[in-house]
């Protein structure tokens, strides 16, 4: 899912130093299993900003908690009772969730805490790599389950360069003996379900109340 | 081949000879005399000449604006046209462009990434890639028709070309493959990547002409004559996709320094001969990297000279 990396010490200190009451809030979903925004990198950061304003002499209250998910208003709301006491939260969520909070507290001085990078997997531990650029209209079935948009560095639909994806895409389609997919030429992308579109949006009446 | 269209390189192509292509590179600068003086050089010795576009992402005067110099001078160049840098609002605007000047051919390439290149923080477009520009091009040519379905009655004449590299990974039977899939995009003659590997050269030709394919796309092979052994160490080790097998550099440097551009360009012509008997092969792509004015002997010497004068 969505991989991220926790923002470095001084580049979160800069941003809080003029606060002395701050909330560190992680999010339990994609960015605890990626170890950069769980409670457990949360509790690591506010303990490291408590020891910043104890060297700096300054008085500072800073607290943590975590919320399910940042992404959706309910677990949001829950933090309602306790935000003004609060002059800066520092959300460790991903960019979704830094900008979901700052929605729904609109008064509050949100910062995010980590940097968002990419929809990946742990290839093995430690070792998170892209798969997915979102674009929008999957187009796997043609690829051998491997993406030429996330995984050619240029984006190739009708690759190979190397070094790339489309090497991986030759050899499944040559396993599956689907190789024909291969020669045939792609028709330019519609990109409008991706980036180039504008911000997305996804409607799902059967999930609406 | 399919479609005719008043390129003086398909014409040379299809008249049996052996047809002679090179290239120059527009400098990092305004200069647009450089173009002029580098056009002269060659353009006895050619049938036509390929301007750049950024090549290796390193940015510099536009190829449009070169080939229209060169066009002005009477000279009949090959307008590069990479997909890294522009989408296809601006690849058909430049084709439209290019077309209305005269410009009858086009090489379809997607373009090295912006990584290698003097900016590397830029954005890459890649909105279409090699194979989808050269599709895009027949059908502005064939149809009348733009991507967005705009259709339109002067259409661009574009004798459409690729590039093709035989010694990129994983196998030579992909890299035909992929010739393959352009041919099937609309791409009618492809010009090789530097041919050092003989022997990976000739089996890529015999997959080819074992599958047909050099009955519908005219192969160019692709010939960079060595400056000196530095070049050939450079290319063996450090030029992604280029194949350049031991007992090459071993030759070069096998001769004095002052001597070392001579073998290099004695290598050049001996590849030249050696490949003029491979079946498939419709000429020769020569780029004398920087090195522009060492064309003509090498087209003299190679007995490509003087070049057949053609009905227009």
């Amino acid at each position: 899912m969505i991989k991220a990396v926790g923002k470095p010490l001084e580049e979160i200190i800069d941003m809080v130093k003029d606060f002395q009451r701050v909330l560190v809030v992680a999010c339990d979903g994609c960015v605890t299993v990626c170890e950069a925004g769980g409670l457990k990198e949360a509790k690591v950061l506010s303990a490291a900003l408590r020891l910043y304003y104890n060297q700096a002499g300054q008085q500072a209250q800073v607290d943590d908690t975590t919320l399910t998910r940042q992404c959706e208003p309910e677990y949001l709301a829950q933090l309602s009772d306790r935000m003004d006491g609060y002059d800066a939260v520092v959300s460790m969520a991903c960019g979704c969730g830094v900008q979901f909070m700052a929605e729904n507290y609109d008064k509050k001085i949100i910062f995010p805490g980590v940097d968002t990078c990419f929809l990946g997997v742990n290839e093995e531990r430690g070792i998170f790599t892209e798969r997915c650029q979102a674009c929008g209209r999957c187009i796997l079935a043609d690829t051998g389950g491997i993406c030429p948009i996330a995984r050619c560095s240029k984006r190739m639909l009708n690759g190979p360069d190397t070094p790339c994806g489309w090497e991986l895409i030759y050899n499944r389609l040559k396993t599956l003996g689907q190789l024909d997919r291969f020669e045939k030429p792609v028709e330019p992308k519609d990109w409008t379900t991706s980036r180039d579109g504008g911000p997305r949006k996804i409607v799902r009446e059967d999930l609406r109340v | 081949m399919s479609a005719e269209t008043p390129s003086k390189l398909q014409k040379m192509i299809q008249s049996g000879n052996f047809a002679v292509t090179s290239e120059v590179g527009p400098p990092r600068s305004a200069d647009g005399h450089e173009i002029e003086h580098k056009g002269h050089l060659i353009k006895n010795h050619v049938d036509a000449i390929n301007v750049t576009d950024n090549q290796t992402s390193v940015c510099r005067l536009c190829s449009l604006a070169s080939v229209i110099r060169l066009k002005l001078m009477g000279l009949e160049p090959v307008l590069q046209m990479t997909t890294r840098d522009r989408n296809r609002i601006a690849l058909q605007s430049d084709v439209l462009g290019a077309a209305s000047f005269g410009i009858n051919n086009i090489l379809c390439l997607t373009g090295d990434h912006q990584i290698f290149g003097d900016h590397p923080k830029a954005v890459n477009v890649f909105d279409l890639d090699s194979i989808q520009l050269a599709a895009t091009v027949r059908m502005m040519r064939d149809e009348g028709k733009l991507l967005g379905g705009w259709e339109f009655e002067v259409r661009p004449q574009m004798f459409i070309g690729a590039a093709v590299n035989p010694f990129a990974g994983p196998n030579v039977e992909m890299r035909v493959a992929r010739m393959a899939k352009k041919v099937a995009a609309g791409v009618q003659f492809v010009q090789t990547q530097c041919i050092y590997n003989m022997e990976k050269f000739k089996l890529f030709m015999k997959m080819t002409v074992d599958r047909g394919l050099h009955e519908k796309v005219a192969v160019l092979a692709g010939i960079t004559p060595m400056k000196n052994v530095g070049m050939a160490r450079y290319m063996a080790k450090r030029v992604p996709g280029m194949d350049v097998p031991d007992d090459i550099v071993k030759r070069i440097g096998g001769v004095p320094k002052e001597k070392q551009s001579e073998e290099g360009i004695n290598l050049a012509i001996e590849q030249i001969e050696e490949i003029k008997g491979i079946e498939g092969i419709k000429g020769f792509h020569v780029m004398a990297i920087e090195w522009e004015q060492m064309v003509p002997p090498i087209v003299e010497r190679s007995g490509l000279y003087p070049r057949p004068q053609l009905a227009e």
